[in-house]
């Protein structure tokens, strides 16, 4: 700092501390719902202190769901939940790196008009097209799938011009030589472009992972069967009525489960984390 | 865009076999529907979807007549400008704390960057349970200061609600977004200035703040573009759009109308609507990008 100021000090952390309550304060009373017995909630206040009910309250969800609520166990959602943060940002990643190659390394009749075909997807987000997405999922046949879960939300402008942006960086002197070898595009962009986009994938990888996790209002539309539900939608189904009429302890422990794989991979990969959300947005 | 790779490929067929995928992906599920949207939204659809008449622009000349959908543009716009509004205020001014500390800089951030890891729709259920009328803790500190808290019924608390949640969950964008931009500012114009005698706050105000006014206006357009379409899940696990319309966002007038009322016409005019909308956002984010590109 430039001048030391201990009340300026003082106040900085002070100002930290108390935002670091706040902000953490839903996720420690969470934490502690999910500890303890229903009759414990219910009582108000409710205890501020975790209880002893955490592996009872754990087992019962993943294994069985609520009995008010949804019935449908946990451990499945989050598998589903799983596989749609794998599938979507794997997918996203793939498509979206050998279309950006193929619009930044080649010269082809229709190229910037199919840049611009993908640029216009970034102003149609599902949000705006809810019904006829639905409908084209469900002529496809692909209610309660795996693939209509992920396959229309796997195309991103986003990605692409990510990609695109970084090879514009690579310099042209990699291709030349690798002209001159005699390789051919595809190695080139295997043996090339592929270990030099490793960063980028990464930070990509941790955005679009947390994306996948934490979709809701897609698969509430196209899944209906208690089988493929996601773990978020699982928690909105488990709520059935009023304050007092649902099992919060375990809808506690399953917003739990929710949310701990995409806090942990935005605590751990806290780099790449912050470089791809920086990056997307440029 | 003007830039070009001076060494290319060449292949008769490989980039077409190469864009392929994506463009399959982008026909079938985003120019093909959001088409569909304007087409459904100049016919009238019974229920079932077995009759259908062209008819025009009623669909949206009955929008425009519809007091609930005027509601529901003036809801938005409260909505958008205070989740904005406190968002960016209250992530700067922890941004600007962060900046400032050297001891526990790391323990903080992880904090604070949590909540972007929580889905919408959880955010939501945690807040309503902490603000639950009958259970929430919040409720019962709230009760203590003679405060009658109950969202269920009144609208303007379920207003708050929403916005409380939706602010929770975006503050660790706006705080990263803030920190980055703090930490790009040179450190040796804030030592001239501290030299000539400004102190903290004159800084702040004559030399920070205007260095950090393009990320700000940046955040600006991400938050209400983030109000306008993320926060549906915040709404529906909350106070699904009641009571009484009281936070009916047009995002989620949408899915209700068309879902749940199965009125696919309007619902499909309400898309195209909001279709307008975002083209516009997205050209105000592209205009400031590429003035900040030429900087």
């Amino acid at each position: 700092m430039v001048e030391h100021r201990p009340l300026l000090k003082f106040v900085s952390h002070a100002v930290l501390i108390l935002g670091a309550i706040i902000v953490a304060f839903p996720l420690y009373v969470t934490f502690v719902a999910s500890t303890l017995s229903l009759e414990e909630i219910l009582t108000v206040p409710m205890p501020l202190l975790p209880g002893n009910r955490f592996f009872e309250n754990y087992a019962q969800v993943l294994t069985a769901g609520t009995t008010t609520g949804s019935h449908a166990a946990v451990g499945s959602m989050l598998f589903n939940s799983m596989v749609m943060a794998l599938v979507v940002p794997l997918g996203k990643i793939s498509i979206s790196i050998i279309s950006a190659f193929a619009i930044v390394y080649f010269r082809f009749p229709m190229r910037n008009f199919f840049f611009w075909m993908i640029f216009v997807t970034l102003m149609l987000p599902v949000e705006v097209r809810i019904i006829p997405t639905f409908k084209v999922i469900a002529d496809l046949g692909l209610l309660n799938t795996y693939a209509g879960l992920t396959l229309p939300l796997i195309a991103s402008a986003t990605a692409t011009f990510l990609f695109r942006q970084f090879f514009m960086t690579i310099p042209d002197e990699l291709a030349e030589a690798a002209r001159m070898d005699g390789a051919g595009p595809m190695r080139f962009f295997f043996d090339v472009v592929l270990p030099l986009s490793k960063t980028t994938m990464a930070a990509l990888f941790v955005i679009q992972f947390i994306y996948g996790w934490n979709q809701y209002l897609w698969p509430l539309l196209v899944t209906s069967e208690e089988s493929m539900y996601t773990t978020v939608i699982g928690i909105k189904r488990m709520i059935v009525g009023s304050d007092a009429a649902n099992e919060w302890n375990l809808v506690m422990a399953t917003a739990v489960l929710a949310m701990l794989p995409p806090a942990l991979v935005v605590v751990l990969m806290q780099r790449w984390f912050v470089k791809g959300l920086v990056d997307t947005e440029k | 865009m003007a830039m070009e790779k001076r060494v290319v490929f060449r292949s008769a067929w490989l980039p077409y076999a190469l864009v392929a995928p994506q463009l399959a992906i982008t026909i079938v599920f985003f120019f093909w529907p959001a088409a569909q949207a304007v087409w459904f939204s100049f016919q009238l659809q019974d229920a079932f979807g077995m009759h259908s008449e062209f008819v025009g622009l009623e669909n949206f000349a009955a929008l425009f007549r519809d007091p609930h959908y005027l509601q529901s543009f003036k809801t938005t716009a409260v909505f958008s400008l205070l989740v904005a509004g406190c968002g960016i205020s209250l992530s700067l001014l922890l941004a600007t704390m962060a900046d400032r500390v050297i001891r526990g800089a790391l323990a903080y951030k992880t904090i604070l960057i949590w909540p972007y890891a929580v889905a919408a729709a959880v955010a939501g259920v945690l807040w309503s349970f902490l603000f639950a009328p009958s259970i929430g803790i919040v409720t019962y500190v709230l009760k203590g200061f003679g405060v009658d808290w109950n969202w269920i019924i009144k609208g303007d608390q379920a207003m708050l609600l929403v916005v409380i949640a939706s602010v929770w969950k975006q503050i660790s964008y706006n705080f990263l977004f803030f920190l980055a931009g703090l930490q790009a500012i040179p450190k040796t114009l804030i030592e001239a200035a501290a030299i000539d005698g400004a102190g903290p706050a004159r800084r702040f105000w004559t030399i920070v703040l205007p260095l950090l006014s393009p990320t700000a206006f940046f955040l600006l357009v991400v938050n209400i573009v983030y109000a306008f379409f993320d926060t549906f899940g915040v709404i529906d696990a909350t106070t699904q759009g009641g009571p009484a319309q009281a936070t009916q966002i047009l995002v989620y007038k949408v899915y209700h109308d068309g879902v749940k009322s199965a009125d696919i016409g309007g619902s499909s005019a309400q898309s195209v609507i909001l279709m307008v909308l975002v083209i516009g956002l997205t050209a105000i984010q592209f205009r400031y990008i590429e003035r900040k590109v030429q900087y």
